[in-house]
């Protein structure tokens, strides 16, 4: 017989908490501007936006952009205020337009 | 796996989890042990933690106790190598609360980094000042109103205090510097004993800033030298971070709502000299100017 004695807590249990429904914005990435320079994933604090490859450019290499996992999104707008290259806008909530 | 994970409870555009993320990358797999605080309210709620790594939080001001206990243990029993003990623990937890086990864990020469996230009040009880709180805030504890101005006395200098232990690194950075954390969490391993980051972090809700505002207001804290990066080794100071330009406090200031009243308090001038006073300092103490 197994008894688990007292409250046990496991890793990573947050992640059964989807945040992605808390903001009224939402952000989009403009792939073409997209630089994949991973900026707004050092920021985003819902760590919900990753690097992922989207084929080859020109020269050959593996080209990777960001893309943002909107289960847990707060929208906060960081990602989109400290991208360099204008490839992040912020958008409302179709459930929010007026 | 993840060390640090999504589906916390922070505000949206919390500094918090910036930090702790980007101070996870620099240590990797580690012991952590949390004070009471905000960090622990939004991570370690029972059944939603958002930790990957083995995580403890005890009460409010011995968090420095409960890691130099299990600093010991891993080396009583032989299990350094399993990885380094961290501490997180908020500014109040810090400054005020638990400042003795911190001083405790200092001269006792325990092989821990100690991580102040540095908000600048309490502010998982709604904004109360701490000892790191800066001059003209306004907190619940410090309201502006026909006499006072806000908070009175200066932020308490918590890297001097880690010197004086002789903390072996002692180190600030910011939120606005993400990929700055990582390089002085790993910087900070390569030292044994006692050693201190403290890291200024945003509080969106406690400070009045739009979520979008954050990184942008943590970066003019930096500018105007109201926080100078900078970083000791063996008490020696080593690097710090240069500024081009440096802005005047109250383009800081301004976008906040808890400084809001220094533009019109008959007092306000005063304190956004003082301010002011105080980034000139910094910035001759430190060498700042670029
Ligand atoms: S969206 Fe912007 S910040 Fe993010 S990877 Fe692309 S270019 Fe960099
Ligand atoms: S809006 Fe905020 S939470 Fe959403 S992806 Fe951008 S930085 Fe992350």
């Amino acid at each position: 017989m197994k008894i688990t004695l007292g409250a046990v807590s496991r890793p990573l249990e947050s992640l059964k908490i989807k945040t992605g429904d808390w903001g009224t914005e939402y952000p989009v990435i403009i792939e073409e501007n997209c630089k994949g320079c991973g900026d707004c994933v050092v920021y985003c604090p819902d760590l919900c936006i990753e690097l992922v490859e989207v084929g080859k450019d020109e020269k050959g290499k593996v080209r990777k952009v960001a893309k943002v996992n909107y289960d847990y999104c707060k929208g906060c707008g960081t990602c989109s205020v400290v991208c360099k290259h204008e490839a992040i806008k912020m958008e409302i909530k179709e459930l929010y337009r007026g | 796996m993840k060390l640090f994970g999504s589906g916390h409870g922070a505000c949206p555009g919390c500094g918090l989890p910036i930090a702790v993320k980007s101070v996870l990358e620099g240590t990797g797999p580690c012991f952590v042990a949390n004070a009471t605080g905000c960090l622990e309210i939004i991570s370690s709620q029972y059944g939603k933690s958002a930790w990957g790594v083995p995580y403890i939080h005890s009460v409010f001001e011995n968090s420095a106790a409960v890691a130099a206990g299990i600093e010991a243990a891993l080396k009583a029993l032989g299990r350094k190598d399993e990885g380094p003990v961290v501490v997180f623990a908020g500014d109040g937890a810090t400054a005020d609360i638990g400042i003795g086990c911190l001083s405790g864990m200092f001269d006792r020469g325990h092989d821990i980094l100690y991580v102040c996230l540095d908000n600048e009040a309490y502010q998982n009880t709604g904004n109360q000042q701490s000892g790191l709180t800066p001059p003209g805030s306004n907190t619940t504890t410090t309201p502006s109103g026909k006499v006072l101005p806000g908070k009175i006395k200066p932020k308490k200098d918590m890297v001097s205090i880690a010197l004086a232990h002789k903390a072996v690194y002692v180190a600030t950075a910011s939120v606005a510097y993400p990929r700055d954390i990582t390089r002085k969490a790993k910087r900070a391993l390569e030292f044994e004993g006692p050693k201190y980051l403290q890291i200024h972090s945003v509080c969106v809700t406690g400070w009045g800033v739009d979520g979008k505002q954050a990184i942008p207001v943590a970066k003019l804290a930096v500018e105007t030298a109201l926080y100078p990066l900078v970083e000791y080794e063996n008490g020696q100071l080593v690097r710090v971070k240069k500024i081009k330009d440096r802005k005047p406090v109250e383009e800081y200031l301004k976008l906040q709502r808890r400084f809001r009243h220094l533009f019109k308090h008959p007092k306000g001038k005063e304190v956004i000299a003082e301010l002011q006073k105080i980034a000139d300092e910094n910035a001759k103490k430190y060498g700042l100017d670029a």
